[in-house]
């Protein structure tokens, strides 16, 4: 410890740009603080509302969003195809492994700068041609993260600080296509690479379970959830069922967004199609299959899309469209390991 | 018995985790092989996925690291957060990690092709979580064919730090001490990492592969253990393990 105060009289933290990357969002935790101060309901009051009131509403061209989820799994399909129907324009985006929302933001030509950890791949399922393409042709202005970079970022926004020491990323290139700065620190002098807060402007999330105020219930992983929600200057709940606040009360330990993080609150059975669900439905791997392939010829795609998004209504006509809910209860057997 | 590739690949792989240790995977050959570990050598060996699964009991190869197999009847259904810091923290000891290119440092390219990075030539997903896993965990390991196209010189983008220009290097750029590649498993050989040039270093060619097979496939100058050995063809029991209880659908097997 003697060593530490000692230290602590000789160093200077010093800093050093890393990477010629953008910051897409305001670190600032004192800006951040007012926004919280001034705009957050502390008044616990009902928040329900309908998908494209939500988006039309809380969403605006050049916004910055943060997708909960991990790509395919509890990812907030309705919202990102309203998003699509609303033709919202020059969003950003934080990619830690957006795969499926990604592709589809992609797609409906939403997006213009993304800070990038995993996009473009659906994982074992294959490489997204369109969000591919958009990437090497420069459409979309990227700066490059890890995964851990992105949810630590958020981490730094959850706990309103402006940024966060961390040991990824270090002597490589992701390094320097980044927006990171090195740094010393103060008491053991170790290197860090500090990465800046990540607040959204709105944040988008899928949950098992949520009362009328936004009070949430999550089951199986997290992700980097936990943080989006408490780092997004909006949030966004799309729940696959509501709960009366009494069955809240009852499991307070199972509360993982308080409804003061909470602007709105939307019911979306099987909100996460064609994702993953846990313990409710499988991911829809035909579907995601056939996205892939529409994807090569434009034409095909430009369908695809108007039959599956433009042309539906909202989101329950989406979910006829693909099957119903013969298709639905085929991918609840999956989920529950009926048929591995 | 008769083997592929892939078969041989991930039969190599599971005889290097040790059991009661941990590993971080992501879907494929790594998957598989950690699985194989568990059920022959290391029936205690954790394994954890990135988006927050620790421990599964597997009912069935993952598609997505996040998907809710990797938390299949767990010790615990975490978070992105949780797994990373456990990692930073110094707790895992293996990872696996896979890319388009890599170098006689073991550094690992899995970004792009080209020399501009607002216009590559070829646009991979990116780092995900690679980078924090080859920076963070205290062994590396990867799983890969072997040809020249790959192991190249000069990577096009480091997304992930082998031991980047050298001895030290790992150490002077602020990652943590005493961590990096270990084994690399190729459809040809086995490599290792020289512990004093940090170079990559021919350990053991499977069977039929010649020193020449092994250098015309190679873009760089490789290092030659001094005991170099013939690799031990997959087990009998690891090939019916492998088929019957890990991959029955062939989605990894099958590739090759």
């Amino acid at each position: 410890m003697e060593n530490f105060n000692k230290l602590l009289k000789e160093r200077s933290v010093t800093y050093k740009p890393a990477g010629d990357g953008k910051i897409y969002t305001d670190p600032d935790a004192d800006r951040a603080r007012e926004y919280f101060r001034d705009k957050k309901p502390r008044k616990m009051v009902e928040k329900l509302t309908t998908v494209d009131t939500a988006v039309s509403e809380m969403i605006n061209d050049g916004d910055y969003i943060g997708v909960g989820g991990f790509g395919a799994n509890r990812i907030p399909t309705a919202v990102l195809h309203e998003i699509i129907r609303q033709k919202k324009r020059n969003l950003g985006m934080a990619g830690h492994t957006a795969t499926h929302d990604f592709q589809l933001l992609v797609a409906g030509e939403c997006i213009d700068r993304c800070d990038i950890a995993y996009i473009i791949g659906l994982e074992a399922r294959g490489l997204s041609k369109v969000s591919r393409k958009a990437v090497e042709s420069g459409a979309i202005d990227i700066t490059e993260w890890t995964n851990a970079a992105l949810t630590w970022r958020y981490k730094a926004a959850a706990m309103g600080i402006s940024f966060m020491p961390v040991r990824c990323m270090l002597g490589t290139d992701t390094e320097k296509y980044s927006a990171s700065m090195e740094m010393e620190c103060p008491f053991t002098g170790a290197k860090y690479l500090a990465v800046p807060a990540l607040y959204p402007d709105v944040g988008v999330i899928h949950v098992h379970r949520a009362d009328v105020y936004g009070n949430c219930q999550i089951d199986g992983i997290m992700i980097a959830d936990y943080d989006l929600a408490r780092a997004s200057k909006r949030l966004i709940i799309t729940t696959e069922r509501l709960i009366p606040n009494e069955v809240i009360r009852r499991d307070p330990d199972k509360t993982v967004i308080p409804y003061y993080l909470v602007d709105a609150v939307i019911e979306v059975p099987y909100g996460s199609y064609p994702g993953n669900m846990a313990y409710e439905y499988f991911s829809d791997e035909d579907h995601l299959k056939e996205w892939l392939k529409v994807e090569n010829e434009p034409a095909e795609l430009a369908e695809f899309m108007d039959k599956h998004i433009y042309s539906a209504k909202n989101f329950n006509e989406y979910l006829d469209k693909i099957g119903g809910m013969a298709r639905l209860q085929e991918l609840r057997f999956q989920e529950n390991l009926i048929e591995k | 018995m008769e083997y592929n590739d892939m078969e041989l690949m991930i039969s190599l792989a599971s005889r290097y985790l040790e059991d009661d240790s941990i590993v971080v995977v992501g879907t494929g050959a790594p998957c598989a092989a950690a699985m194989l570990a568990q059920k022959i050598y290391s029936p205690r060996l954790m394994i954890m996925f990135e988006a927050g699964g620790i421990g599964p009991l597997l009912p069935s190869m993952p598609i997505s690291v996040g998907d809710s197999r990797t938390f299949y009847r767990a010790l615990s259904a975490s978070s992105m957060p949780e797994i990373m810091e456990t990692c930073q923290r110094g707790l895992v000891d293996y990872t696996f990690l896979g890319g388009a290119q890599i170098d006689q440092y073991g550094n690992i390219n899995s970004t792009m092709i080209g020399t501009d990075h607002k216009s590559p030539k070829v646009r991979f997903p990116g780092s995900g979580g690679a980078n924090d896993l080859g920076s963070l965990c205290w062994k590396t390991m990867m799983i890969t064919p072997q040809d020249k196209r790959r192991f190249t010189e000069k990577i096009d983008f480091v997304t992930t730090p082998g031991y980047l220009t050298g001895p030290g290097a790992r150490e002077e750029a602020g990652l943590p001490a005493n961590s990096g590649p270990y084994k690399v498993i190729t459809n040809l050989c086995v490599i290792g990492f020289d512990e004093q040039s940090k170079r990559m270093k021919v350990e053991s060619m499977h069977p039929g592969v010649t020193r020449e097979i092994v250098i015309e496939n190679t873009g760089f100058e490789l290092l030659w253990d001094d005991n170099l050995k013939e690799s031990e063809p997959p087990k009998k029991e690891e090939l019916e393990i492998l088929r019957n209880e890990v991959d029955p659908y062939r989605y990894i097997i099958g590739r090759a």
